[in-house]
């Protein structure tokens, strides 16, 4: 297994409370991994200290091999459900032409390639109607796929999602796992913080299961067990699936 | 007379100092425009409260070491550093207590406003300093400035024009999205920075033309005046740059014609008057074009049951 995301002993805390403890795990490269955990398991912690977004306590991240600061151009993020202004003055094509921000520079020039790209990636995710559409006219979906569409302009190797599904309707799912799997079939690698265990089977090659600590990892059908996600989530969870057998 | 100014054909002088203040006037409606989609507003109108203490205690230091007290260049550097002092009382008070920012800011303007109100009365009673003047810091006084000024002026305001242009991606980026911004290798602290240090050069190179009271006012009338006839972040910094200038040009024309009046109030009047017609007759979102789409749409709605 090509290792594109290597974590080791990372520990994030805010203020005195630990938030992740010395977590070590390996992302596949080429693979769709799926982090889970329950509510404050550390999850979008643990993606935002590889963004070098929280400062790390301790530990050690490798990205390709190299750290963060090499390697910027080579990862994309989402963000869970974007907090940003929503009545900010930028169109929905200008808000995927912000994924270009490393390759045009402080004044590099906007060439019709750029702005082919542009279009091409909010036609991957089914918006392409929506170009000159202020971002505050578009629904919780929508925008989601939008900061999806930018993340694909930057073109990068590693994709860290933080909850791409949350809050948004069957159709938009489908449109973002479909151009997630797109990704991996082009050997790109896919990270993502999932909620539905009924999903994860169907989605995602690998899973990282978690609360504060890593609790198992590698594949779905070896890692994704009724023991360990009785580790996972303690006597919370109701439905646990049958052994042997994964979640369907 | 009014045609020859706005004309720039009242005299080399006038001319300069026309051309200044429409140079200041564009820097503060671009200047403006991020600051006010980085939410910033308030801390700039507390930064130019936070000038007054500086040019008063610049203008005893200067009478203090023979000069006269007057030079610009000497009362904008006391300017910039007292400021600079009340923008990081103002970030010290909000990290060290519970403070929210709003009321740090309003501690901060009125306590340093206060202490510039002080230090003017005391120069009133100062010998030998030729005072007359300093009080045009306040509203701004455009008639009869020095060659020398009017150039300060006109060269920080191309420079402060230039830096926004040149950096106006990573600004607007880290304005929308600071997280994302940090992602892809901007730092949003610097940024910021840089943002703050622009809106203190902007406030202190117009201290001598709007003056310190409404040097605000000018940063952030431009820039919500052009949020009306634009979606796009980038059109919007430029068009505020053009609403400002225009204001400042026309403001600084008719200071020339009538010197007893305050140049600060007529300029930001002026940008006030700018933005009543957006906030009216902008096509998307003005108030008359938005009421008229909306009388049509019952009228189909009626025609139509």
């Amino acid at each position: 297994m090509t290792v594109a995301l290597s974590v080791r002993g990372l520990t994030v805390a805010y203020a005195q409370n630990p938030a992740i403890t010395a977590v070590d795990a390996d992302f596949a490269a080429g693979a769709m991994t799926a982090i889970i955990g329950p509510n404050g398991a550390g999850k979008s912690t643990l993606l935002r200290a590889v963004l070098g977004l929280v400062p790390r306590r301790a530990g050690e991240v490798a990205i390709f091999g190299a750290p963060l600061a090499r390697v910027r151009g080579r990862i994309a993020y989402v963000p869970q459900r974007a907090s940003v202004d929503w009545d900010f003055p930028t169109r929905v094509t200008d808000v995927v032409q912000m994924g270009l921000y490393r390759q045009l520079g402080l004044l590099g020039r906007v060439h019709r390639r750029h702005r082919a790209l542009a279009e091409d990636c909010l036609a991957r995710v089914g918006m392409a109607d929506y170009a000159t559409r202020q971002i505050g006219q578009l629904s919780g979906g929508q925008q989601q796929r939008v900061f999806l569409a930018r993340a694909l302009a930057q073109e990068a190797d590693l994709y860290l999602l933080d909850e791409p599904f949350a809050g948004v309707d069957a159709a938009t799912e489908t449109a973002i796992i479909g151009v997630l799997k797109g990704l991996r079939d082009a050997g790109r690698t896919v990270v993502a913080v999932h909620h539905d265990l009924a999903t994860v089977a169907g989605y995602f090659d690998r899973v990282l299961l978690m609360n504060g600590r890593a609790i198992a990892q590698g594949p779905v059908a070896t890692a994704f067990t009724p023991d360990a996600l009785q580790a996972t989530y303690g006597g919370r969870l109701a439905l646990a699936p049958t052994a042997g057998q994964g979640v369907a | 007379m009014f045609w020859q100014a706005l004309l720039l054909q009242a005299g080399y002088n006038a001319t300069l100092v026309t051309v200044g203040a429409a140079l200041l006037g564009v820097a503060a409606g671009a200047v403006g425009s991020v600051m006010v989609l980085r939410k910033r507003a308030l801390v700039a109108d507390a930064m130019a409260h936070a000038t007054l203490p500086g040019v008063a205690m610049a203008f005893m230091v200067m009478v203090w070491l023979g000069g006269d007290g007057r030079s610009l260049a000497g009362l904008m550097a006391g300017a910039a550093l007292s400021a600079g002092c009340g923008l990081l009382t103002v970030d010290w008070i909000t990290r060290k207590s519970r403070l929210a920012e709003d009321a740090a800011i309003g501690a901060v303007l009125s306590v340093f406003f206060g202490a510039g109100i002080v230090g003017l009365t005391v120069i009133q009673t100062m010998q030998g300093g030729r005072q007359a003047g300093l009080e045009g810091f306040l509203l701004g006084a455009t008639a009869g400035m020095l060659w020398a000024d009017a150039l300060v002026i006109a060269g920080g305001g191309a420079v402060a024009v230039a830096l926004v242009w040149l950096l106006r991606r990573p600004l607007l980026l880290v304005a929308f999205d600071p997280g994302f911004a940090e992602t892809v290798g901007i730092s949003p602290r610097r940024a910021d920075l840089i943002l703050m240090a622009l809106v203190m050069a902007v406030t202190v190179i117009g201290l001598k033309v709007v003056g310190l009271i409404l040097v605000v006012a000018l940063l952030i009338i431009p820039a919500v005046a052009a949020r009306f006839w634009t979606d796009r972040a980038g059109a919007m910094v430029w068009i505020a740059g053009a609403i400002g200038g225009a204001a400042s040009y026309l403001g600084a024309v008719i200071s020339t014609l009538a010197p007893a009046l305050p140049t600060g109030p007529i300029i930001v009047l002026l940008a006030a008057g700018v933005f009543l017609v957006s906030l009216l007759f902008a096509p998307a979102r003005g108030a008359v074009p938005a009421a008229l789409r909306h009388r049509r749409v019952r009228a189909l709605r009626q025609a139509a049951p």
